[in-house]
């Protein structure tokens, strides 16, 4: 109640001070838009699509945008991704951590060494007791600063914890529930707060959020909700190649992808996510670059393997996707995707070598179902759920179209059941068993693979269906259920590839999904922007950013 | 002897203070009942809807037992009875709960949405009102000349066209093609009065005072032409009214109609347009709105909904009120 009326109270003072104000100062400002160029500050303004700036106290809200924007900008974790480079897929390297062990004799036990001579933006130095401290904020219930918020936008994180301690001001030790290699990956997402501005602030996180502490290239200078956050350089920044080399970053909500355009060709922002295929070639013929890239993104359907469904049977599932048109679809999409070889991009560490090639062929795909028992009297019937709109999902409506037409011809007769994205993700997360899905043969929920779970071990081992893990079908492979215990428990990177392109060869084999097309993930910038690297990840770094 | 016809039909007998008190406290009494009524089919609805808060914010991989402790945490494992009289009774005290995805005080994330909501709606009832008002008299005075057509023309034209699809076409040509005014946004601090500030507004106020400005113009321009065909206005004219007096009468005559359709309209208006506020990224109640939804954040659903419908509950009783006072026949009893 105290802080609704200190709310209050500001927005009153707010209005007031604009009304009061205005006559002595009016007109001073031709144009806000252009403010900061006066200042002499070098800007990078960001058009999101997300409605509402993320969470800003450590752990983001709005998914991978959230990482992006309000993760890796004021926050670092004990990793952290190396998104320098755009010709290779992003990589694990050393971040709040220098380096890490596991003890070869119980594989739980994870030591971490910390970076010495790491500051928050107030100051306040990083140890091991400020690791301690913001495990505790997202999973000890009972500490004071335990924070519902944060504990819930991470829980995807540190879900593989059981325990951490110090063991002394710069070393901890983090244990897993059990062997898990990819707890790593993990620990990149899992940032780190100050202790110190937590406790300045009267141990509010309401209010941490306006005055945000964390250790990262950028420091929080403004925040409106649901308006703008403004974050200024950290000149100390303790990796001197990543200090910013604009003054100021200003991230704003814009969830409209034509008001994108028109803030960017308007001259308001200078760097547009997500612009809508068909704004392309009218930012092009503006001058605007348009920087595309691979990234651990792909286009599909969930299909179910279960015997009550079509999909059931491996050559209907590897019908359907012979039966795709993939070169069309790119087409469709203005060039903006790649056609998909599997879950996982060709050339990707994981990719291996699969037998079956995801190629158009419509005359293998009609001989392959009606050895399966369909024809043109008696077309595979399936169902569908898709959503007209949602993270990753391209462009939907046109795409599960075109798919029909491609299904039509070759004899599966697919019908939709149309759902908003939210309730997709919930029958989703229920999966193909639940009884809210009974009929229903695939989803299509766009799908990443930024780590060895998300990609291949929860998706395709038999005992990682719904509610555990991400297998929405029930697919089930007795040799690929032991090569995902194996992957789980193999630390060296290298071999761990090797087993997860084994796993990546034998899904695409057995068509497990249906999959399209891998997203380019375009970006328009002004053409003032200099020295962006579209890294192959779903972050990116704006330190090297330069405007001119 | 002008005054008793002066007061033509609208003079029939003055105002009682007395009674005009009673029945707009009996006004406000009654708004209580319609806004928990308001709060629980909204409740309801929202529960009913498919989706779940808790899906919107939980994790890819979320065991049924973190989806139970989350649901728990939010308060959502209790029956519905309970979570509804909950809130309620927390929204008595003035706690409107905190935004489950932003953490924050809902009753603060409104404060600001209107406060940016009324700046916006406020420019586009003075802009649509005026010109509503202007253009319906003109039509209503003029019935059948070319003017007329035009104006008719105009109003037809501000009803029929989407006001998001305008704030888009403004956005390309004076925004993108021209560079004169801003595409998005509100003033980044500058002072109120400011042109860096005001020329934010210029855009979205004109896509959203369209729409009432037709509709306001239609309806002033009926029921003038309607109130300049009655007898008491050949009467006035008849005992040698200046044109300008006639004029007056025949509004005044008109105003109770027209103070119904303005209100419906201020009502829209100040509670913000989802679309418009979305096309310029104007943070105001109709973002907010459609954030809520799409998030599946019951607690700012609930209470943003609250606010708006309790808009509409006092500007339906500002305008019984102002229609009384313009024309005591309406019985308030």
């Amino acid at each position: 109640m105290r802080r609704n009326r200190e709310e209050a109270s500001r927005i009153h003072r707010r209005a007031l001070l604009k009304s009061s104000v205005a006559g002595a100062v009016a007109f001073a400002l031709p144009f806000a838009g252009k403010a900061f160029a006066q200042t002499g500050e070098k800007v990078l303004r960001v058009a999101m699509t997300v409605s509402d700036v993320p969470l800003t106290t450590g752990a983001p809200s709005q998914g991978t945008e959230g990482l992006r924007f309000m993760g890796i900008t004021v926050y670092d974790g004990l990793v952290r991704w190396d998104l320098s480079k755009a010709d290779e897929a992003a990589k694990l390297v050393p971040g709040l951590a220098e380096s890490w062990t596991v003890d070869e004799q119980d594989t739980t036990r994870w030591t971490f060494r910390l970076r010495q001579g790491v500051k928050f933006h107030d100051g306040s130095e990083f140890n091991a007791d400020a690791v301690v401290w913001n495990l505790e904020k997202l999973m000890k219930k009972d500490a004071p600063h335990f924070d519902q918020a944060q504990s819930t936008q991470a829980a995807q994180y540190y879900g593989g914890i059981d325990s951490w301690s110090k063991v002394d001001d710069y070393t901890v030790e983090i244990r897993s529930k059990r062997p898990d290699s990819v707890l790593i990956y993990n620990l990149a997402n899992l940032f780190f707060s100050s202790p110190a501005r937590w406790k300045e602030l009267g141990g509010s996180w309401e209010e941490f959020a306006f005055k945000a502490s964390g250790t990262g290239p950028w420091i929080v200078d403004k925040f409106v909700p649901r308006e703008r956050i403004e974050l200024v350089r950290n000149k100390n920044y303790w990796d001197p190649g990543r200090i910013p080399k604009c003054d100021r970053l200003v991230l704003l909500p814009m969830p409209d992808p034509n008001t994108r355009i028109a803030a960017l060709l308007a001259g308001q922002v200078d760097f547009v996510e997500a612009p809508p295929p068909d704004a392309i070639p009218r930012l092009r013929a503006s001058g605007m670059q348009i920087v595309t890239n691979q990234y651990p993104h792909i286009w599909c359907y969930e299909i179910s393997a279960r015997e009550d469904s079509p999909f059931g049977d491996v050559r209907v599932r590897q019908a359907a996707n012979l039966a795709i048109d993939r070169d069309g679809l790119v087409k469709l999409l203005g060039g903006l995707a790649v056609p998909a070889k599997g879950m996982v991009t060709e050339g990707h560490p994981w990719f291996g070598k699969p037998n079956f090639d995801l190629r158009y062929d419509p005359e293998e795909a009609k001989r392959l179902l009606a050895e399966a028992g369909y024809g043109p009297e008696k077309p595979a019937q399936i169902k569908v759920i898709i959503a007209p709109s949602g993270s990753g999902q391209m462009q939907p409506i046109p795409m599960n179209e075109y798919i029909k037409e491609n299904f039509a011809a070759v004899g599966i007769d697919m019908e939709f059941e149309v759902l908003d994205w939210e309730s997709l993700r919930g029958r989703r997360r229920a999966g193909a068993a639940a009884p809210e899905n009974e009929g229903r043969d695939g989803v299509n929920n766009s799908w990443a693979f930024w780590d060895p779970d998300i990609a291949l071990l929860k998706t395709a081992a038999s005992y990682e269906a719904p509610p555990t893990g991400y297998n929405w079908g029930n697919f089930s492979n007795p040799e690929v259920d032991e090569l995902v215990k194996k992957a789980k428990e193999t630390f060296d990177q290298q071999e761990q590839d090797k087993i997860l392109a084994d796993i990546h060869s034998r899904i695409v084999d057995e068509a497990m999904w249906i999959w399209m097309v891998h997203d380019l993930n375009p970006r328009a910038l002004s053409p003032k922007v200099e020295g962006f690297v579209q890294a192959q990840s779903w972050l990116q770094d704006l330190t090297s950013v330069e405007i001119s | 002897m002008h005054a008793p016809v002066g007061r033509g039909p609208t003079g029939l007998a003055p105002i009682n203070g007395a009674r005009m008190f009673n029945y707009a406290l009996r006004r406000i009494l009654y708004s209580v009942p319609i806004a928990v009524g308001v709060s629980l089919v909204c409740f309801l609805l929202l529960h009913i809807a498919p989706g779940d808060p808790i899906d919107a914010i939980a994790p890819e991989s979320a065991s049924p037992q973190l989806l139970a402790e989350l649901r728990a945490a939010y308060g959502f494992d209790r029956s519905l009875p309970v979570q509804y009289f909950s809130w309620l009774s927390n929204v008595i005290v003035g706690d409107f709960g905190t935004s489950i995805m932003t953490g924050r005080p809902v009753l603060g994330e409104l404060a600001n949405a209107v406060v940016n909501t009324l700046l916006l709606s406020g420019g586009a009832v003075l802009v649509g009102f005026v010109f509503g008002l202007l253009l319906g008299t003109i039509a209503g005075y003029t019935a059948g000349s070319p003017a007329d057509r035009a104006a008719t023309a105009f109003a037809v034209a501000g009803i029929s066209v989407p006001n998001y699809w305008l704030g888009l076409v403004l956005v390309v040509i004076f925004a993108v093609n021209q560079d004169w005014l801003p595409a998005m946004g509100m003033g980044q601090g500058a002072p109120f009065l400011s042109w860096a500030n005001l020329r934010h507004f210029v855009l979205p106020v004109i896509a959203l005072s369209v729409i009432p400005a037709g509709i306001i113009a239609r309806s002033v321009r009926g029921t003038v032409a309607e109130v300049r065909k009655q007898e008491f206005v050949q009467t006035l004219h008849a005992k040698g009214l200046s044109p300008f007096r006639v004029f007056i009468h025949v509004m005044k005559n008109s105003a109770p109609a027209l103070l119904a359709v303005m209100g419906l309209q201020l009502g829209y208006l100040m509670g913000g347009s989802i679309l418009v506020e979305t096309v310029f990224s104007w943070p105001g109640t109709g973002f907010l709105l459609n954030t809520a939804i799409f998030t599946r954040d019951l607690p700012l659903l609930q209470g943003t909904i609250l606010i708006l419908s309790m808009f509409f509950v006092v500007i339906n009783l500002v305008v019984d009120l102002a229609q009384a006072l313009f024309d005591p026949r309406i019985e308030r009893n």
